[in-house]
């Protein structure tokens, strides 16, 4: 088991620095970085380009650029951009900020849709079930920029109506804000609410739709009936043995939910102005900045490939036969 | 229900030599066109698509707005007769604008939705049917695409095609949506490949690519059916997700992902200028989504048991 864990560990490592030198060279390929200098007015004397141009190693070839940085990353050091400020410096502030919507989403999203998905699978064909059913295809149906906007305009008679800002639609704390303590954490919360539910939303969606189906699977399997017969209230029986095996399928299905995810909060993030790493995608691409592009393309291949492996374990943990072998 | 009961009728009848009753032969495509009739959302949606490209390709040839025209005489007008869905502030009308956006944005979902299916069929029926090296490489690119939020990639490559032909997007959408569906399709493969007419088939020595166009690929006509049609949705989607940042569509051409990108800011004072784009938006996938899964009850009602749906063709259930 263990073995098995640390070969497919290996096996992301390679995935996760194959991906980012993609990124990195289809980045390098199609950016012009010194676009912005040699079109400012005055334009900059050809001296200025070419040092520019020998800063960027734009002067050497792709591979070796990648090669450069990658070995800076191993060093802790994620380079510059184009503007010649380091990466690093705003690095750290960027993860957290983007880990924390993260977080809260998933575990939101998980906890909420698989609730809503085993509710609505006992109680098939009931009011409860068709309001979900089409809650979720409503969802489905809605990107997330129309989901973000539409919180703000439902929201805000809320907070004209309370007289103050109960929760806040820009950016991850009060700029300025002084607070220490106690404080501190409500005026996180007060901005985390709504991009939360902004994310989580569709993740509530997807995972109840396949977990009522996965739990349907289950309510007519003959374990079930045996574990009734041997004593064992409808309560216990469900929740001890349906759910679990019912999990099962969910530790698959969360692995492709996290990508969703992850595409979900770039645009959770331009939404509510919060400058996490999906931001700073957007402001690479604009800026036509390859090393920013790679250093967040890096964080999602992290992210998306640890929430494979944790599926992995999830599913052994969940199902006794995979353990076995 | 005729539909089941005719096989073993069929079977029995040249045995027993008595005239029973002639069983009705009801050929795959009108037993189809039966079961989605049933289903009332599947129909709605369907028809609801119809419209959508009606109104999106005929409106504009009677409709007395251009999506182009700036008139300064009307600016931000809240919808009114004369302006169905209203003005923006440059005096373009919201109605033609919408039209021209839906347009792009149904071509663009068909065009991606179909060729994105044709890609995965082609990757998971060949990782399937010559497994060891094949699979292993075609299977191993999967990940390494998953690992790569598509959103990411067409972003990153988004300068390269500034001014260039809307279809390079199409292009690159079919490019990076393949992946999840390639592996189901290599898993059908799988168990295909076993079955005694394509042992059959090769031990009559067919080609490897006969086999896999003539026997794999028409066995799983319906998933690939069902998956195109769920893959117009996500296409739809992706593509007003890049418009909306500036990375797709690029003006003078508006797609509803633009139209909703500069609603946005003004969803509050001006609410038409977000409300209609992105209810159109949202109308169209949903209805693309109950199509497809109407179409999915009607073509594979085996998965319908699966997905709890006894209710949809309960008589088929219990001869």
């Amino acid at each position: 088991m263990v073995r098995f864990l640390a070969r497919r560990l290996l096996n992301y490592i390679a995935l996760c620095l194959l991906a980012t030198f993609l990124a990195y060279a289809l980045a390098s390929l199609t950016f012009r970085p010194l676009d912005q200098l040699s079109m400012r007015q005055p334009p900059p004397p050809a001296a200025t380009i070419e040092a520019k141009r020998v800063e960027l190693h734009l002067d050497k070839p792709i591979p070796e650029r990648f090669g450069i940085w990658i070995s800076g990353v191993a060093r802790g050091d994620f380079g510059k951009t184009v503007a010649s400020a380091s990466i690093n410096d705003e690095l750290w502030r960027r993860v957290g900020i983007s880990l924390r919507l993260f977080l809260a989403g998933t575990v939101i999203g998980i906890v909420a849709g698989v609730l809503l998905g085993v509710t609505a699978a006992i109680k098939q064909y009931s009011i409860f079930d068709h309001v979900g059913t089409l809650f979720s295809f409503l969802v489905l149906s809605t990107p997330v920029f129309v989901i973000g906007t539409l919180l703000k305009v439902a929201w805000l008679p809320v907070n004209q109506a309370a007289g103050t800002q109960l929760l806040y639609f820009n950016g991850e704390s009060t700029a300025g804000f002084s607070g220490t303590g106690w404080d501190l954490v409500v005026d996180h919360l007060q901005h985390l609410v709504l991009p939360t539910i902004a994310i989580a939303i569709g993740q509530v969606a997807v995972y109840s739709r396949y977990q009522r189906s996965a739990m349907l699977d289950v309510l007519g399997s003959d374990f079930l009936r045996t574990a009734r017969a041997k004593g064992l209230t409808r309560r216990q029986a469900l929740f001890k043995h349906g759910l679990r095996t019912a999990l099962i399928p969910m530790a698959t299905l969360f692995a492709f939910g996290f990508g969703l995810l992850v595409t979900g909060g770039v645009f959770t993030e331009r939404i509510f102005g919060w400058f996490g790493m999906g931001d700073w995608l957007l402001v690479g691409v604009q800026n036509q900045d390859a090393n920013i592009t790679a250093t967040v393309t890096l964080f999602i291949a992290v992210l998306v490939l640890f929430a494979g492996w944790l599926s992995d374990v999830l599913y052994a943990a969940l199902d006794p036969r995979v353990r076995v072998r | 229900m005729s539909e089941t009961l005719s096989q073993p009728a069929k079977a029995a009848a040249p045995e027993a030599a008595i005239p029973v009753t002639r069983p009705v032969r009801v050929s795959r495509g009108r037993l189809v066109a039966r079961r989605l009739r049933r289903n009332r959302l599947g129909l709605a949606g369907a028809a609801f698509i119809v419209l959508l490209f009606i109104g999106a390709f005929v409106s504009p040839l009677f409709y007395p707005w251009d999506y182009r025209t700036q008139d300064d005489l009307a600016l931000l007008l809240p919808p009114s007769p004369t302006h169905w869905f209203g003005t923006t502030s440059l005096g373009e009308d919201l109605f033609a604008q919408c039209m021209r956006g839906l347009q792009k944005s149904l071509l663009i979902g068909l065009l991606v939705g179909v060729i994105s299916t044709g890609l995965a069929a082609v990757v998971g029926s060949l990782a399937g049917y010559f497994g060891r090296a094949t699979d292993r490489g075609l299977m191993w690119l999967v990940d390494l695409l998953l690992v790569l939020p598509s959103f990411l990639i067409v972003a990153i490559l988004s300068p390269a095609f500034r001014g260039k032909s809307w279809l390079l997007l199409v292009l690159l959408l079919s490019a990076f949506n393949w992946m999840i569906s390639s592996r189901i399709v290599r898993g059908m493969t799988l168990t295909l490949r076993e079955r005694e007419f394509v042992a059959a088939a090769r031990f009559m020595d067919m080609a490897a690519w006969r086999i896999i166009t003539r026997h794999i690929i028409p066995n799983m006509a319906s998933i690939l059916i069902i998956d195109a049609t769920i893959g117009v949705a996500g296409a739809i989607l992706s593509e007003t997700a890049l418009s909306f940042f500036g990375f797709g569509i690029q003006p003078p051409d508006v797609s509803l992902g633009t139209l909703i990108s500069s609603g946005t800011e003004s969803a509050l004072t001006f609410p038409w200028l977000f409300d209609f784009p992105a209810g159109l938006l949202v109308l169209t996938v949903l209805a693309v989504n109950f199509f497809g899964d109407g179409l999915r009850d009607a073509l594979d009602p085996s998965a319908c048991r699966a997905r709890g749906r006894q209710g949809a063709n309960s008589g088929e259930k219990r001869p």
